[in-house]
């Protein structure tokens, strides 16, 4: 039917039982004439407003999840970076140094294989990997997903390793409290140029791998010039995972959090 | 290519919302996307193409609406357009950490039929 003209179909009706094509009246009662009667197929065209964030649906289960953690008393830091900047490198470590001092708990997110799960299972944190097969990022509802895995009223943080991508992840929030972005000084001084919108939506920037920053040739003034310009209000750590240079910057900023519950 | 989850999402509210209204076939699908969303206007154009065979918007036309970035400074006490990824104000040189506009990932509106 056309709501551009009126026009619309008169009742099906058959001739001598067989079903005749149905004539077409305009408003005014004429029969429709199409011949005369000509117009864009687009004046059928039904406008529809809709407004919907394409992202409301993660976006509900985020603040689901937030609420939860937030009842059970769970302080919840994810961490994002390009592959290789030693997201599970620094969680191992903070599981191991930690380990006395809160009960954490690990979701970590890949691609494919759980050989991140399986080196930070050796640390005796609860583990959940979540591997996504395609997808570039971790959502909420594979959070919401991940929860059951864990004992939440035994847990003082839950520490999210989400895939190795700087885009992608930005747009998701997972009903983390915290989220800190990790840039090691191999890669370069411009990272935060590069991909400003996860830069600018951290809480924390951390320089990962600082006792390579001589070997990298790595400008730290330069660096920390972009992370201001991209991200104004955000915490600048630096540490190396290996040799626990800065460590305790890393742990200030994570006891912060947990005092805050 | 997030933008593929998000194309996927896009046409599955639209899809919904055409069914209520009583539409059969989505015939134009608008987006607003912005500036800083990190979302890559080409990447979600080829996404509309793959996730839509199949479903009420198959063939329909797409548009994307991008919406400019927008800060506040908070020493000007003023809003500015940024000319760059540093949101640096032309007027005091400070950098801004408040996006007002240019977040936005949107299914605007529809056509159907």
């Amino acid at each position: 039917m056309c709501q551009g003209c009126g026009c619309g179909d008169v009742e099906g009706y058959a001739i001598d039982g067989v079903p005749a094509v149905s004539a077409q009246v305009d408003s005014d009662g004429a029969l429709h004439d199409a011949a005369t009667h000509t117009h864009e197929h687009d004046v059928d065209h039904r406008h529809l407003p809709v407004h919907v964030s394409l992202l409301a649906k993660n976006d509900r289960i985020a603040e689901r999840n937030r609420g939860y953690f937030m009842a059970k008393g769970v302080v919840v830091v994810s961490i994002a970076s390009s592959p290789g900047s030693g997201k599970t490198a620094l969680i191992e470590r903070t599981l191991h140094d930690m380990a006395d001092t809160f009960e954490a708990g690990v979701i970590v997110g890949d691609l494919a294989t759980d050989n991140d799960a399986r080196r930070l299972a050796r640390a005796e944190a609860p583990v959940a990997q979540i591997t996504t097969g395609t997808v570039c990022h971790l959502d909420a509802d594979m959070i919401a997903n991940s929860i059951p895995r864990f004992d939440l009223d035994a847990l003082d943080l839950l520490i999210v390793e989400n895939v190795g991508n700087l885009v992608c992840p930005a747009a998701y929030d997972l009903g983390e409290d915290a989220r800190v972005v990790l840039m090691s000084v191999t890669e370069g001084e411009d990272k935060p140029a590069k991909y400003p919108t996860m830069f600018q939506g951290a809480d924390a920037v951390v320089i990962t791998k600082t006792d390579m920053t001589d070997a990298a040739h790595f400008d730290r003034d330069a660096a920390l010039g972009y992370i201001r310009r991209v991200a104004p209000d955000t915490e600048i750590l630096e540490l190396s995972s290996l040799n626990g240079d800065g460590m305790g910057s890393w742990y200030g900023f994570l006891d912060r959090r947990l005092k805050a519950r | 290519m997030h933008e593929v989850s998000l194309m996927a999402t896009a046409v599955e509210v639209a899809e919904q919302h055409a069914r209520d209204a009583g539409g059969t076939r989505i015939r134009v699908l608008r987006v607003r996307i912005g500036e800083a969303s990190g979302v890559v206007r080409e990447a979600l154009e080829f996404a509309f193409e793959a996730v839509t065979v199949g479903t009420m918007a198959e063939g329909a036309s797409f548009d994307v609406q991008v919406v400019p970035t927008l800060c506040y400074c908070s020493n000007c006490k003023e809003e500015f357009t940024p000319t760059s990824v540093f949101r640096e104000c032309p007027t005091c040189g400070s950098f801004s950490a408040d996006i007002r506009q240019g977040m936005e990932l949107e299914l605007a509106s529809l056509e159907v039929t």
